[in-house]
């Protein structure tokens, strides 16, 4: 059996453990730099604020309706996710870290363990432990268990968070109930592709011939086709070394020259370059991304991007940083106000297992150096070591203006209680 | 070594043979008397695994007033609080009411829940149905700066 389990409006349930005022009340979260919302509580969804929202734009509408506003503080979310997941531990030693607020978890050997009653314990054990409500789904596959979770969280009064497929008309019944374009892993352009061919539900696909899946879309789909059929076929990923890795952001400014763009994208690829050499991989293409400022209409709109493919892998700040710069310095325009940059590296490999290749490859001094770097960066802290193109005054500066205390990771910001 | 000789090329293999040095035995040969300690090593003292049973559970705050002094509770002291006990009769516990953390002893009487200053000055707390009023975690431990 496989569980999924999720915590509800994580974010917002985060800034209402150290505040129960915030209990019962309409609570957002906003992006890096507080530029829209990414997390909002049930009472801000029945209000109408949507995912996304700009904020400068809704800012009236918030006020009106009391919402609670916070800048997303990512130390205190992390600390809270890597409490929930090490209890989860305790209930199976198969963890599959999903993302901050969800991990799938794997039962072998619990053929005689009431699922229900299991689920309802972990449940409790999240929210007594941490104060983070959760929704847990379990079911034989993965995909199902995703399915499960769904019907957890839509009708929370009469499963309790917690629900269990385990048998073939309960699957029958949620497959049916479940409309294609919200199946785990359906992206908006397949759905659109199933609709055409008639598929509505997640039931519809599971009709569909496996021959005829594998020919017009890929194993993938084939693979999930199974799982919601019940037969195991998307394994429980236990490495989750990303794919991707992107640091993008907002500017405080709007800049117009390009010596502030330089210095910029040099940092983000900084940040990528250092999150690469974190998990130990190398990246062969690096995306660089310029745009102005969307909201601001009657300005001049460019947005931009380009693909830098490297001739061997690498996880240097110096490569990265100079190769990110000449791509933004290619794609710049004189007259256009830039609001947004972002740099993506991809095509990662892990840096044990690479090919070499035949006539380029790395400066040898540049593994030792970053090494050297990393490790003097992380006994300073505040990034002493720069490259020469970054801003040595500027610290990352983000704008947070509503943003709440570090209650669990910095002793000068714990809760405060009246005596 | 010699591997091969055409006419204008001489080709020559390595000479890996001695390359592996000497190899380092950790243990086994020791020429001094050997340590009588080594047998009866233990771990040093960790004041986090004292102080906090339960990781996932922890949670610190600081005390602001003096109402708990007889209890050992004194202003700017820190609190380590485990949210995971179950809150029992006599236990101190941080609790949220009406809209402030405080912190005081549980006191179960037939006529309800108490809340108990250790404190002359300070009088005690009936909870009743129109508080907003949560028990947030137990307070195992006070840790105080001299």
């Amino acid at each position: 059996m496989y569980a999924l389990v999720d915590c509800n409006n994580f974010y917002a349930s985060c800034e209402r453990v150290f505040n129960p005022n915030l209990q019962g009340q309409p609570v957002a979260i906003l992006s890096n730099n507080d530029g829209c919302v990414i997390s909002r509580s049930d009472e801000a969804k029945t209000l109408g604020l949507p995912m996304g929202a700009p904020i400068f734009k809704w800012e009236a509408f918030c006020k009106q309706n009391n919402i609670h506003i916070f800048s997303s503080n990512y130390p205190l979310y992390g600390d809270m996710s890597s409490r929930v997941m090490s209890i989860l531990k305790q209930f199976t030693p198969d963890v599959e870290v999903y993302s901050i607020d969800e991990a799938f978890l794997q039962f072998k050997g619990f053929q005689y363990y009431d699922f229900n009653d299991y689920g309802t314990q972990m449940r409790r054990r999240i929210l007594k432990w941490t104060g983070i409500p959760t929704c847990v789904g379990i079911a034989p596959t993965k995909a199902l268990s995703k399915v499960a979770n769904k019907i957890a969280r839509k009708f929370p009064n009469e499963t309790n968070g917690v629900y269990v497929i385990n048998s073939e008309t309960k699957r029958i019944k949620a497959l049916k109930w479940l409309k294609i374009e919200d199946v785990w892993g359906i992206g908006r352009r397949l759905a659109k592709r199933l609709k055409a061919k008639g598929c509505d539900t997640a039931f519809d696909f599971t009709q569909l011939s496996n021959d005829w899946v594998r020919k017009n879309f890929s194993i993938t789909e084939l693979k999930l086709k199974n799982d919601l059929e019940g037969v195991p076929s998307i394994q429980l990923d236990e490495v989750t070394n990303k794919r991707a890795i992107a640091t993008t952001r907002s500017f405080e400014y709007t800049f117009s020259d390009i010596d502030n763009i330089k210095e910029r994208v040099s940092t983000f690829a900084t940040s990528c370059a250092e999150k690469l050499r974190k998990q130990q991989s190398s990246c062969y293409m690096i995306l660089v991304t310029l745009s102005s400022d969307r909201h601001k209409k009657e300005t001049q709109q460019h947005r931009t991007s380009k693909m830098v493919h490297l001739a061997y892998p690498t996880d240097s700040t110096l490569i990265i940083s100079s190769q990110a710069v000449k791509a933004a310095i290619s794609m710049f325009k004189s007259g256009i106000k830039y609001k947004r940059a972002g740099v993506i590296v991809m095509g990662l490999v892990p840096n044990n297992n690479y090919q070499l290749h035949l006539f380029e490859h790395e400066n040898p001094k540049h593994k030792p150096l970053m090494l050297a770097i990393d490790k003097l960066n992380e006994k300073y802290k505040d990034y002493k070591i720069k490259l020469g193109n970054q801003d040595l005054e500027r610290t990352w500066k983000m704008r947070q203006e509503r943003l709440s205390l570090k209650y669990t990771t910095n002793i000068n910001q714990i809760i405060t209680v009246k005596c | 070594m010699l591997a091969k000789k055409s006419t204008n090329l001489t080709f020559f293999l390595p000479d890996t043979s001695n390359s592996e040095g000497a190899i380092f035995f950790d243990s086994g040969i020791s020429a001094g008397f050997p340590s009588p300690a080594d047998d009866f090593k233990e771990e040093r003292l960790s004041l986090d695994s004292e102080l906090i049973k339960n990781k996932e559970a922890t949670f610190f705050a600081r005390v602001s007033g003096q109402s708990m002094i007889d209890a050992g509770l004194d202003d700017n002291d820190l609190l380590v609080i485990d949210r995971s006990l179950q809150p029992e009769n006599d236990k101190i516990a941080v609790c949220f009411l009406d809209g402030e953390f405080t912190v005081k002893r549980l006191k179960v009487e037939k006529d309800g829940l108490w809340l108990l200053p250790a404190n002359k000055n300070y009088k005690p707390i009936k909870i009743s149905p129109e508080n907003e009023f949560v028990i947030w975690g137990i307070v195992t431990n006070v840790i105080k700066k001299l």
